[in-house]
């Protein structure tokens, strides 16, 4: 294990007690939820506990809440079964430019399937205006998509008012809370949601599960088809262990979340502090007042993140440029272009990201060195 | 407690246990990551899939991480049909496969795709010939399974592979679910091969979709572009590792492992010779010796089931996904049986942890049970 990991947004380690939790279903005796035997009640029972306390950190009632292989299922289920069930009352979907992946992907499939997407872009500082969801909003929209929390840079957007203005006019209203559900005390009702996407490994978790909530009533038709599974909403046999893993995950969370955001602000201030004693630059912050302060994404100018990076790492610090799935295919991230970042700087950002494990010395660690590092690339730079 | 019920689930190996363990305990990053403890996980990712495309006989790059066989089986059909929709727009398919197939393929109806349901024989083989004929000039996609989940009926996949192979505008995908790791899937012809990590001792929440090099067809999980652009999410690693060491537990004893289920079949054809005459056997003569779909005169399945479980003995109806909407078995209607041997349908299906003694006892414990219930069942 790296000495210090701050990719939490990336991926999170799994806890003993949840890796704990699940070793009983990992071996033991074969349940399938679905068969009718002693095995299958027993695993269906356990299935049952791990909504409950999923549905809990969403403010759902359990029976609207339905497994997914992961977020990207979820986000894909959300988008496509939405779109579906409703292509015949319109076409029109609107979303955001600084989406995830999941979300920007299914919708530009939906196009190739007929459907017409709106992205909105960002105001310079990450956020969406949600005025602005409604303006692009037209007669046949019939699903509206915004993320909670941006993983790239932690803004918060402005979820409760997005969903209104999209409800107020008759259309679905999703939203990707992957990196919020960890963060922020995400309600349902409260915000006004009919389909949420959350997952498991983002929160110390397993990797491979997740969940879609769907409120009861909501126009919507499964993805994953062949089986009774869910309720009918998700087909194939319940990963069981992941999903009592994801349980137990979501139960501990829930009684850490209230004092997570807290922590993770005294992280933020530590971090940027430690760089920029040590950086002789202007540190770029691109997060805005409202963000969820376990998404620190930074510039230094002059410094390749690239090179910044290689350097952390070979010192035992991991951090990643972007989200993980772009930062394999090295593209210049898609949101810090929509909020107009210039290549130059969007190519020295940084994100550094927490959880609710990370530690104060972890971070001023790290901050000192990625400071460090970048001054010296910095000088070679300007000097070579 | 004696587990027959192999073809629902079947318990992970200690192997399979220990490698998800080690692997969630040493903890991987996120593959995609670029930092070292990225490129661990990518490496463990990568062993795994030349594992599985080892038992398969496929070459690495063209097996793609799923969630199980359900989204293999969704992503083969659903990435097909919609890759080659201006070609054409008729699939084939036959009545008795696994609901993924069917249901997937009712949706593709919606879409405006058209589909025709091959029926199988009274044996519940579907005939090659049969399929032949409902090949179309628009037809551009077949979708058939090796080996039948309800009653083990071996499907022509083979020959019906050998003639789609001179036919490359159709595309072929084989539903290998129950046969993968047992037996060798024929892969001439096949285009795409769905296959699940739960069904041969592996852990649930995995599975693999074979894509052939160099075939048109377009994803059915958008995102972040991992498994080669081929299917989005991060990838479960600890699942998939553990998946890897199931399928090279199969292939270190690939012999030993069939002609253990052949013993099993046949020691379990003859003990109900003697126990249970007057049962009625729907599997085929020439199906796979792991599964064996009978009925009992007189008797509901569910019934026997649950005195099978009094007796320590896990069987089950039809299969499990469907066990619970109560629809009966569409592959034993399809097969044209009388209503009754459906509703009285049991499955009991074998993997090569069980052993003789096990198959025979279970076969005791039905006698019993048909014995004790005959006189309440006959009221």
């Amino acid at each position: 294990m790296a000495a210090i990991y701050l990719d939490h947004a990336a991926t999170t380690f799994v806890l003993p007690e949840v890796r704990a939790a699940m070793e009983p279903y990992l071996g033991g005796p074969p349940g399938n939820p679905s068969s009718i035997h002693q095995f299958g009640r027993r695993a269906k029972a356990a299935v049952e506990d791990a909504r409950d306390a999923v549905a809990a950190l969403i403010g759902a009632p359990p029976s609207d809440v339905v497994f997914t292989s992961g977020g990207t299922e979820a986000d894909n289920a959300a988008l496509i079964g939405a779109a579906l069930a409703l292509r015949d009352r319109g076409r029109h979907i609107v979303t955001t430019a600084i989406e995830h992946h999941a979300v920007l992907h299914a919708a530009q499939w939906l196009e190739t399937m007929g459907f017409e997407v709106s992205y909105v872009e960002p105001r310079p500082d990450g956020v969406v205006d949600a005025g602005m969801v409604a303006r692009v909003m037209r007669s046949d929209t019939i699903l509206v998509s915004v993320m909670w929390v941006n993983n790239e840079t932690g803004a918060i957007q402005p979820v409760r008012e997005a969903a209104g203005l999209a409800r107020e006019r008759g259309a679905i209203f999703h939203t990707d809370a992957v990196q919020a559900v960890p963060w922020l005390p995400v309600d349902v009702e409260e915000a006004g949601c009919d389909l949420l996407s959350m997952s498991a490994h983002k929160l110390h978790g397993p990797s491979g599960i997740g969940a879609l909530y769907i409120r009861r009533g909501t126009p919507w038709m499964p993805l994953l088809r062949g089986g009774a599974q869910e309720r009918g909403r998700r087909a194939g046999t319940e990963n069981l262990p992941g999903v009592v893993g994801f349980g137990v995950a979501a139960a501990r969370l829930l009684s850490k979340r209230r004092t997570g955001f807290e922590h993770a602000a005294r992280l933020k201030a530590a971090l940027l502090q430690a760089a920029r004693e040590e950086f002789d630059g202007e540190i770029v912050v691109h997060s805005p007042e409202r963000a969820v302060p376990a998404i620190v994404n930074v510039a230094f100018p002059g410094a390749a993140a690239e090179t910044v990076l290689m350097n952390l790492d070979l010192q035992g610090i991991a951090a990643s440029s972007g989200s993980a799935c772009t930062s394999g295919s090295l593209q210049p991230s898609h949101v810090l272009k929509a909020m107009g970042v210039p290549d130059s700087v969007i190519r020295s950002s940084v994100r550094f990201s927490f959880s609710v494990e990370t530690t104060m010395e972890e971070v001023e660690t790290a901050g000192r060195a990625a400071g460090r590092i970048a001054r010296r690339l910095r000088r070679r730079n300007s000097h070579g | 407690m004696i587990y027959l019920d192999n073809s629902a689930t079947t318990p992970p190996l200690p192997e399979v246990v220990e490698t998800m363990a080690s692997a969630a305990r040493e903890w991987f990053g996120n593959p995609s990551s670029l930092h070292r403890l990225g490129m661990e996980a990518e490496n463990a990712l990568n062993a795994a899939r030349a594992e599985v495309a080892r038992l398969l006989g496929v070459k690495p790059k063209e097996i793609v991480f799923t969630s199980g066989g359900t989204e293999a089986i969704n992503s083969a059909l659903v990435g097909t049909a919609l890759a080659h929709r201006h070609r054409g727009r008729h699939i084939v398919t036959t009545a008795v496969e696994h609901a993924a197939v069917l249901e997937t393929c009712r949706f593709l109806a919606t879409l405006g795709f058209e589909v025709t349901e091959v029926p199988p024989g009274p044996d519940g083989v579907a005939a090659v010939e049969a399929v032949q004929a409902a090949v179309r000039e628009d037809t551009i996609l077949v979708s058939m399974m090796h080996v039948n989940n309800e009653t083990g009926a071996v499907q022509p996949v083979e020959a019906l592979g050998r003639w789609l192979a001179n036919r490359p505008k159709v595309i072929f995908h084989v539903d290998a679910v129950q046969s993968f790791g047992k037996m060798a899937v024929p892969l001439q012809g096949a285009d795409l091969i769905s296959v699940s990590g739960h069904k041969i001792h592996g852990p649930k929440g995995v599975g693999a979709l074979y894509i052939r090099e160099g075939l048109k067809w377009t994803p059915f999980v958008h995102g972040g572009g991992q498994e080669g652009g081929r299917r989005s999410g991060t990838q479960a690693v600890p699942a998939i590792v553990g998946f890897a060491a199931a399928c090279r537990w199969w292939r270190d004893r690939r012999a030993e492992a069939w002609d253990r289920l052949n013993r099993l079949g046949r020691a379990f054809a003859q003990r109900l010779r003697e126990k249970v005459p007057d049962c009625r056997v729907n599997s085929p003569a020439g199906g796979v010796p792991y599964i064996v779909n009978l009925s009992i005169p007189g008797f509901k399945g569910e019934v026997l089931v649950h005195a099978l479980e009094g007796r320590g003995v896990y069987v089950s109806t039809a299969s499990a996904c469907s066990s619970r909407s109560a629809k009966g078995s569409h592959v034993l209607r399809a097969m044209g049986v009388p209503r009754e041997v459906e509703e009285g349908a049991l499955r009991f299906s074998f993997s090569p942890l069980n052993d003789v003694s096990e198959v025979e006892e279970a076969v005791d414990a039905l006698a019993r049970a048909v014995e004790e219930l005959r006189p309440v069942m006959r009221r």
